[in-house]
């Protein structure tokens, strides 16, 4: 076909915009971040997929560790144990989560923000702190020990009931998400066409908590098989998967076997996080934002029940609670029960742990600043920034990463990357910098989610409006971008603090002798006998961490007042 | 109509894809100094992309804008001479309306005392003198939009870009402030070309309209233009009501439309050709008691529609036809005539009011 080329108009210059320098700044601070949590996370995690195919010596062995993990018993043994009892704990914690959170949306009983409270103290303690006091309970000196009728705590029965104590505020806080997203005109549509309280409930109140509930349950399962501290205190010879990845590391030295084993604790852990990624998906595209909240009416006998059922709930989570501070200031349990601080002149100063629990409060504070920054400004740049397109999918995955690996398997990849006589990085092992990096990549997902919720909560024309006024981008960053998202950001900075304080699993691997950390010194202590001690020092976590949230909700109330007085002023 | 100007703007040959959606398919077009110009089409027609093409928010993959003389095809937006409003007003909440008004200003240097005088004035403007110390959540959709607008034109652009202003604002604050900006454009005299998918509102706005359709123009023109000679059928159908006729041509000027045949006027389309013949509503005429015009034929009225001052007419060829054509008349003549389903009437399709497409 002849086309005349005359006709043509003449080709014009393919034009790629000019990249002004601002935005190769963000760029290039883009790519920084990517790269850095990549290195933080894929690196240590490829590290351990390597170990498990190669011997002691680094020769390739292919499957063969594999076949040897399963060819042992007591290794397949575990298996079984860790699921079945996290099984147990999700079939106790979910039912008692949504009854609870049930009660606090649903009823119009007294005392609900109290209730609140109380549910979620058991955040602020290390794990190991719930297992010191079930033996306190119910252990061979144990006050309610004839309760379990010969059964002995150390083994499953200790490790279900730290668990359901340890993970029930988290199952809590998603069911009771699920259930506040509830749309009040569906029960009123309900009600006008008859539908009695029972069908109300199956129809619409179950169907609308039921990704939640779905959501809560993984959750719940993936802590209690990752968790660490429970079972090693209170597991006596029953055998877990995260027990086992510590004796085979620590104490026969077989990090290969080691990494064989984080791998077969990562699968389960993996399921359960695709099954809750799927479901707050679709948690999240349920709510509407012109849902109208529900607003329960007062009704006797309904109302007395729940709150029969949240007094009972609250006296056993403050009974767990309340027995680790008892102990930490009684002489000995049970022989003489009369006030002394020696545990913590003692047990703790003169002995000189103390020092853990100050290298603990530096690394929470270290990690929840550099972690806030990290986090918030990585999410800003991925959020806000233009172009990039493939880079931020990539990053959008490895942040969502973390949530999936349990973190003894993050700390043993820790130790595989730094280790490693290779790596440039080594100078990190076994310094500060290390334990606040692999607390920093393991509790990423959750800050990143709330940060990345929160900037999308912005205008998306903040920063088109602000090159339009030759306004840098970092300006706005710095006085409306963080401004108007300080209460995430101080938020993330909180569960960061928190979290740092209370994690053993992943640092557990990582610590020198003057790096170690309170909740590492717990665990001596108990191994050791010294419960008073133990106790004591789970108390000033809980206090640090309680004081920390205090200061929190007085920041958020008195300080945010001032700086976000658009807010109430928008309100009125 | 303000005196247009030599061009200010020339885009040409601009391309844009989203994947293998083809949102700009080699678009080019000139603005004229001073001028109001309006983009309207559908959602999805590749106004809004255009727009934020020329404020280099998005980057062509081909083509070239010219900006006062000066090549700014490649330039990034924070080195481009605009302002911009948009939709969401896309104020800052935590600063108050003077902060907000003053963001571009105070980046320039300028000195303190001068930024306040400058910010009054702008306030005064946009008539919210008082409104300085609030914060955008204590004004309503109207207010927070003329503060959008004054931080827009505070540091005196070229070139002002309204995408949707007025879309996120109910139907009396709407014509209220278009009348506004439409004040304020002539009195600064600034460029602005404004996005909108309201026929209604860019007629009664701009300068120029430019109707696109499909990631093209379909047409140029001033409202008028626009409105009386649609150069397109979308066009046509687009802004404002119209009939839409299939006929044959008859020769000679002559359209056959079912059992009429029309008298258009354009003798240059060959006898046999299928046409389109296009109309608007108010240039139907309706008669009854033997008033009629040349070339009127008889129907009957099927429907009428109440819309205050005018109503909608619906006219078949017979009472049980299904409406051929709508009419509008004024409410007076329908109480006059006594327009009501089932009555005789007769109808003239004016010859100089068919377009042809």
């Amino acid at each position: 076909m002849a086309t005349p080329a005359a006709a043509l108009p003449p080709p014009l210059l393919t034009a790629r915009a000019r990249t002004h320098w601002h935005d190769r700044l963000a760029q290039a601070l883009l790519v920084f971040c990517c790269a850095a949590l990549a290195l933080f996370l894929i690196g240590p995690l490829a590290m351990i997929l390597v170990k498990s195919v190669q011997d002691r010596d680094g020769v390739f062995v292919g499957l063969a560790q594999f076949r040897e993990y399963f060819a042992t018993p007591s290794l397949r043994q575990s298996i079984w144990n860790t699921l079945w009892v996290a099984t147990v704990v999700t079939g106790i914690t979910i039912p008692l989560a949504f009854t609870y959170a049930y009660a606090l949306t649903r009823s119009c009983m007294p005392g609900k923000t109290a209730f609140r409270v109380i549910a979620l103290t058991p955040i602020l303690a290390p794990s190991l702190m719930a297992a010191i006091s079930f033996i306190q309970w119910f252990g061979t000196q144990g006050l309610l020990k004839a309760l379990l009728g010969g059964a002995s705590v150390y083994g499953p029965i200790g490790i279900i009931l730290s668990s359901v104590y340890a993970t029930f505020p988290h199952a809590l806080m998603i069911v009771l998400t699920a259930l506040l997203l509830a749309d009040g005109r569906l029960y009123e549509a309900a009600e006008s066409l008859r539908a009695p309280t029972l069908r109300r409930f199956f129809t619409i109140t179950l169907p609308g908590a039921k990704y939640g509930l779905v959501s809560a349950a993984m959750v719940v399962f993936s802590y209690t098989v990752s968790d660490f501290g429970i079972p090693k205190v209170i597991g006596g010879r029953f055998d877990v998967l995260a027990v086992d990845i510590f004796k085979q590391v620590i104490g026969q030295q077989n990090f290969n076997k080691g990494a064989v084993v984080s791998l077969v604790l990562l699968l389960p852990v993996l399921v359960a996080f695709a099954v809750d990624w799927v479901m707050r998906r679709r948690l999240s595209a349920q709510f509407t934002a012109r849902a109208v909240p529900y607003v329960p009416r007062p009704s006797r006998g309904f109302d007395r029940a729940m709150l029969a059922f949240c007094i009972v709930v609250s006296v056993f989570l403050l009974a767990v609670l309340g027995m680790a501070v008892y102990t930490s200031f009684i002489k000995l349990w049970p022989y003489d029960k009369s006030f002394s601080l020696r545990h913590y002149a003692y047990g703790l100063i003169d002995a000189g742990v103390i020092n853990t629990f100050f290298n603990s409060l530096r690394m929470a504070v270290l990690t929840a600043v550099i972690g806030t920054m990290f986090i918030f400004g990585a999410a800003y740049l991925l959020e806000k920034t233009r172009g990039m397109g493939r880079l931020k999918a990539f990053f959008r995955l490895v942040a969502t990463i973390p949530m999936a690996v349990p973190g003894m398997v993050l700390g043993l990849g820790y130790i595989f990357f730094f280790n490693h006589p290779d790596n440039p990085l080594n100078g990190l092992y076994h310094t500060m910098a290390i334990l606040v990096l692999v607390t920093i990549v393991h509790y990423y997902t959750s800050s990143h989610l709330t940060a990345v919720t929160a900037l999308k909560a912005l205008d998306d024309e903040f920063e088109s409006v602000s090159s339009s006024l030759k306004v840098p981008f970092y300006r706005t960053f710095f006085r409306v971008t963080v401004p108007v998202c300080l209460p995430a950001v101080l938020d993330i900075g909180r569960y960061l603090f928190v979290n740092a304080m209370v994690t053993i699993s992943a640092v557990v691997f990582l610590y020198a002798p003057d790096t170690q950390l309170a909740s590492v010194a717990i665990l001596n202590m108990d191994e050791a006998g010294e419960i008073g001690a133990a106790a004591a020092m789970a108390t000033l976590i809980v206090a640090s961490s309680t004081a920390v949230c205090v200061v929190y909700a007085i920041v958020t109330r008195f300080l945010l007042a001032r700086t976000q007085a658009w807010r109430t002023a928008s309100r009125a | 109509m303000t005196q247009a100007g030599p061009s200010f703007l020339e885009l040409t040959g601009i391309r844009k894809s989203f994947g293998r959606f083809e949102a700009l398919q080699g678009v080019s077009l000139s603005v004229r100094r001073g001028e109001l110009m309006v983009f309207l089409g559908p959602s999805g027609c590749g106004k809004t992309t255009l727009l934020r093409i020329i404020a280099g928010l998005e980057s062509q993959d081909e083509g070239r804008i010219v900006q006062d003389g000066r090549d700014i095809s490649r330039v990034p937006a924070i080195r481009r001479d605009y302002g911009i409003v948009f939709q969401s007003y896309a104020l800052f909440p935590n600063l108050t309306v003077d902060a907000n008004v003053a963001y571009g200003l105070v980046n320039r240097r300028a000195a303190r005392p001068a930024i306040r005088a400058r910010v009054a004035e702008l306030l005064k403007l946009v008539g919210l003198p008082d409104a300085g110390p609030k914060f955008p959540g204590q004004l309503s959709g109207g207010q927070q939009q003329r503060i959008a607008l004054a931080r827009a034109i505070a540091t005196s652009p070229g070139l002002l870009l309204l995408d949707e202003p007025l879309s996120a604002l109910d139907a009396l604050e709407r014509v209220r402030l278009r009348g506004e900006i439409r004040a304020l454009q002539q009195r600064l005299g600034v460029t602005t070309i404004m996005v909108t998918h309201d026929q209604e509102e860019a007629l009664s706005i701009a300068d120029r309209v430019v109707v696109m359709n499909g990631g093209r123009i379909e047409q140029v023109g001033t409202p008028r233009e626009v409105y009386e000679r649609p150069a397109t059928s979308f066009a046509a159908d687009f802004v404002g009501k119209v009939n839409v006729l299939p006929a044959v041509a008859e020769g000679a000027g002559r359209f056959r439309c079912g059992s009429v045949s029309l008298a258009v006027g354009r003798d240059d389309i060959a006898a046999g050709t299928r046409v389109k013949l296009y109309l608007r509503p108010e240039e139907v005429g309706v008669h009854v008691n033997g008033h009629s015009a040349q070339g009127a034929f008889a129907a009957k009225v099927a429907k009428v529609e109440f819309l205050g001052a005018f109503c909608m007419i619906g006219i078949a060829l017979d009472a049980t036809d299904t409406p051929l054509l709508v009419a509008s008349v004024p409410r007076q003549q329908v109480d006059a005539d006594c327009l009501a389903p089932g009555a005789a009437v007769m109808i003239s399709l004016p010859a100089a009011a068919m377009r042809v497409l």
